[in-house]
């Protein structure tokens, strides 16, 4: 069924000449195919919240459309591009996702499916998972049937991640949890979540970690919605309480769950960025500037000289994700520097919602005002230097791990 | 979009660039030309051009290596870590550039002459204090069948040392752009004592004769073959900056891992661990524009101003913080003439206002996307 396979495609007679050799090729393949089956709802490149598709058992789908488009993508591996086929992606090397990315920006197509399984779990997955969990996590991840959520920070452990104390007791036939996680998004939402627990009290602090896949639906967990500034409440208070998880849901070795927990940030720090970079195409200011001004120009000046900064910057910084995207494929990972992506990333969209903030004016500073959901957007970019790791947290994994300066 | 990855043949290229600077043009070799009172160093542009530098984006039909313009920001760039003076960019990125979108028979004989080292160039543009090629006043008056050109131009970098002279001037229609040698009667040069020791040079023009031979391109149209030009000067004299953003870095960083006081070494305090860690980053982020304008060039040149604008805005930033914070790190000695990262500061500055500011860039940059 996934046109990106010569062989396949040819054996159904789908008629779309994608030779996996030639680029191009594939381009004019995935060009024709998306064309044909993005629903005319998908395309208006919706980036807000209201956009997103973030699957799971409880979605409440906005459109037919958002469901016929998940499906559809999902069928074809394209809901996750670069993950191998045998699990439910597209097995698209780097310069076939580059394309796949420009030719869902030329038709303005909406992604038809976010989530922390796409962007962390999976990736974590791939490389420290078992073939069994492979098989049973991923490919309902690619589908948006589960929606996981990410268990990392409680109320003592939060830049000092690795002092985790959530319990977990091998009990034998199982494993016994108990503790509380915090700032956990969308917990209440999430049909699973993957955590980081403790399983050696006496090993030093980051050896007695293990990293844990458990159930929301199992007695015993439950979740609290903290409000957030922007008024949304997309984060949770989890607790566990006497929670029963079967052995085999601890991925990799017992007790070496912070190598994947470090790993899996990696990536999360670069998808923070990548939202960031994201924003480069100059629509967020472009949208503000057609509301906020009769032509459409800035004529302030120093808001106007803002704005030329923050437009250096934001193109700047994309090329670099795109740099660093490009070494990881040639085999020399990102690793460490992802530090610097989130920190330049991060900082970045902060600024630049404050220009879009200064450029809004007046009608930046209502809930209802006719910048729909900008003050709630510029008060959620103020975690992004805090979530993943802040800011400050960043600087010192730069200083220390790339720049080897003492600690 | 282009992969901006540095491919083995790049990496090989810098290697040994680096290798040849490092023996023959380090940073003490620059303090010697200072302390004689030299602005440029002959010897030194004849052994590139052996090694093909000079002709790096010479045509192989005229004996150059046409290798392009991310390998000319390859050379730009490691040369501007040992602060390396040569008429590289006058005359191997600029000139060159604009000969080739000539390529008539005079132009492929001056391209072989460049190649050679036998031959150089540097640009008179500016007028003002400020880049701005569009307000151009020199006038290039039609008499009889020729051109009498009168006027002034300043900062003309390498315009002491150069055998000729491109000059924008300003006809009834537009502007022409001409190629002169530099001793032609008329035209007087002086020059000016720059805070990064290098040739800049005041040219007075004088009814300076010329004929229709002496423009490069056509009359009336001087931006066919200048914008090109200037986009290849532009591109390589960031990634020249960027070279001096890294030594200075690097000088820094292993200065934090050296100097102790309150009993640690001063890498260890963590307000200079993030301000080296903020730096690295910026960096990071200016090469990746970097790498970008030189593929953009050899790819796409026609499309390459906006990835050459923002290059050397991001260039110029890097590099004046790169060496703020460097003096600032080192304490007292940075300030020192005995120490060399205040050449990299005086170096920066220059830099930074030659082909266009900060200012000047980051106002393409936003024309080009629309505000
Ligand atoms: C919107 C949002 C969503 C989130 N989602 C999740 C999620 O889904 N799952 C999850 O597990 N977590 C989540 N988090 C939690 C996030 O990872 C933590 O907030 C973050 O790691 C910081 O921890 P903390 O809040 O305890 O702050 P602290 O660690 O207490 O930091 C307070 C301040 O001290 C500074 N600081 C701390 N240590 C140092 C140091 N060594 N040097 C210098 N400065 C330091 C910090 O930079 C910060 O400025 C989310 C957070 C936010 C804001």
């Amino acid at each position: 069924m996934a046109f990106c396979h010569a062989e396949q495609v040819a054996l159904e007679g789908l008629g779309m000449i994608a030779d996996q050799r030639d680029p191009e090729a594939f381009r004019a393949a995935l060009r024709g195919w998306l064309t044909e089956n993005c629903p005319a709802e998908m395309r208006d490149g919706a980036r807000g919240e209201d956009g997103i598709c973030w699957g799971g058992k409880r979605w409440a789908f906005t459109s037919e459309a958002q469901k016929t488009w998940l499906d559809r993508m999902a069928a074809e591996g394209l809901t996750t591009p670069t993950w191998p086929v045998e699990v439910g992606g597209a097995g698209l090397d780097r310069a076939r996702e580059k394309i796949f990315h420009e030719e869902m920006a030329a038709l303005n197509a909406r992604s038809p499916l976010q989530s922390f399984g796409i962007w962390m779990l999976g990736p974590a997955l791939l490389k420290f998972g078992s073939e069994a969990q492979k098989q049973t996590y991923l490919p309902p991840i690619t589908r948006g049937e589960i929606r996981w959520c990410q268990g990392y920070s409680e109320p003592g452990a939060g830049s000092d991640l690795a002092s985790v104390q959530t319990k977990c007791e091998d009990m034998g036939d199982h494993y016994l949890v108990n503790g509380q996680k915090i700032w956990t998004s969308y917990a209440d939402k999430a049909d699973w979540i993957f955590a980081l627990v403790r399983t050696d009290r006496d090993a030093s602090k980051h050896n007695g970690i293990s990293f844990l896949l458990i159930d929301m639906a199992t007695e015993g967990v439950t979740t609290r919605p903290i409000r957030l500034i922007s008024g949304a409440s997309v984060f949770c208070e989890t607790f566990f309480d006497n929670v029963k998880v079967p052995k085999e849901n601890v991925v990799g070795e017992v007790n070496r769950g912070w190598d994947i927990a470090k790993y899996l940030l990696t990536h999360e720090r670069e998808m923070i960025s990548g939202g960031a970079a994201g924003l480069t195409g100059g629509r967020a200011l472009g949208a503000v500037l057609a509301q906020a001004t009769p032509d459409g120009k800035l004529t302030d000046a120093v808001l106007r000289a803002e704005a030329m900064a923050c437009e250096i910057d934001s193109l700047a910084v994309g090329l670099t994700l795109e740099r660093y995207k490009d070494q990881a494929e040639s085999g020399r990972g990102v690793g460490d520097a992802s530090a610097m992506l989130k920190y330049t990333g991060t900082e970045l969209n902060k600024r630049r919602h404050e220009l879009l903030m200064a450029v809004a004016g007046s009608d930046a500073l209502d809930w209802d005002g006719v910048h729909q959901g900008l003050p709630a957007d510029w008060l959620r970019t103020k975690a992004n230097s805090i979530e993943g790791g802040t800011s400050e947290v960043m600087l010192s994994i730069i200083s220390r791990r790339v720049l080897g300066l003492p600690g | 979009m282009a992969n901006l990855v540095t491919t083995e043949d790049e990496t090989m290229l810098a290697d040994a660039v680096r290798g040849f600077l490092d023996r023959a043009a380090p940073v003490s070799a620059f303090r010697a030309l200072r302390d004689a009172g030299k602005t440029h160093d002959t010897a030194l542009w004849l052994q590139m051009a052996e090694m093909g530098w000079a002709g790096v984006l010479v045509p192989e039909a005229a004996g150059g290596a046409d290798m392009g313009h991310a390998a000319a920001g390859i050379l730009a760039r490691e040369m501007g870590k040992t602060l390396v003076v040569s008429p590289f960019l006058s005359t191997a990125v600029i000139a060159a550039t604009a000969l080739r979108q000539v390529s008539d028979a005079r132009a492929m004989a001056a391209l072989a002459e460049i190649a050679k080292g036998q031959l150089t160039y540097a640009l008179a543009l500016d007028e003002t204090a400020k880049f701005d090629p569009e307000g151009t006043q020199l006038t290039a008056t039609k008499v009889g069948n020729g051109y009498q050109l009168d006027g002034r131009k300043g900062f003309v970098v390498d315009g002491g040392s150069a055998d000729r002279l491109l000059v924008l001037a300003r006809g009834d229609q537009g502007l022409t752009l001409f190629d002169l040698p530099a001793d032609r009667d008329g035209i007087n040069r002086t020059a000016r004592n720059m805070i990064d020791s290098r040739d800049a040079t005041d040219i007075r023009f004088d009814a300076v004769q010329a004929t229709g031979d002496d423009i490069l391109g056509v009359v009336d149209d001087a931006m066919t073959v200048l914008r090109p030009a200037l986009e290849a000067g532009q591109a390589a004299l960031a990634a020249e900056m960027t070279g001096t953003a890294i030594a200075a870095f690097d000088m820094t960083l292993s200065y934090l891992k050296d100097r102790k006081q309150f009993g640690a070494l001063i890498g260890s305090f963590q307000a200079l661990q993030h301000r080296a860690a903020h730096l690295w980053s910026e960096i990071e982020v200016t090469s990746s524009a970097i790498i970008n304008a030189g593929r953009m060039l050899d790819q796409d040149p026609d499309n390459a101003t906006l990835a050459v604008s923002l290059a050397k805005a991001r260039a110029g930033q890097t590099a004046k913080l790169a060496v703020i914070e460097g003096v600032q790190m080192h304490g007292g000695i940075g300030m020192t003439d005995a120490f060399d990262i205040g050449f990299y500061m005086k170096r920066a500055w220059v830099a930074a206002e030659w082909l266009g500011d900060y200012s000047y860039h980051a106002e393409h940059v936003a024309r080009l996307r629309g505000f």
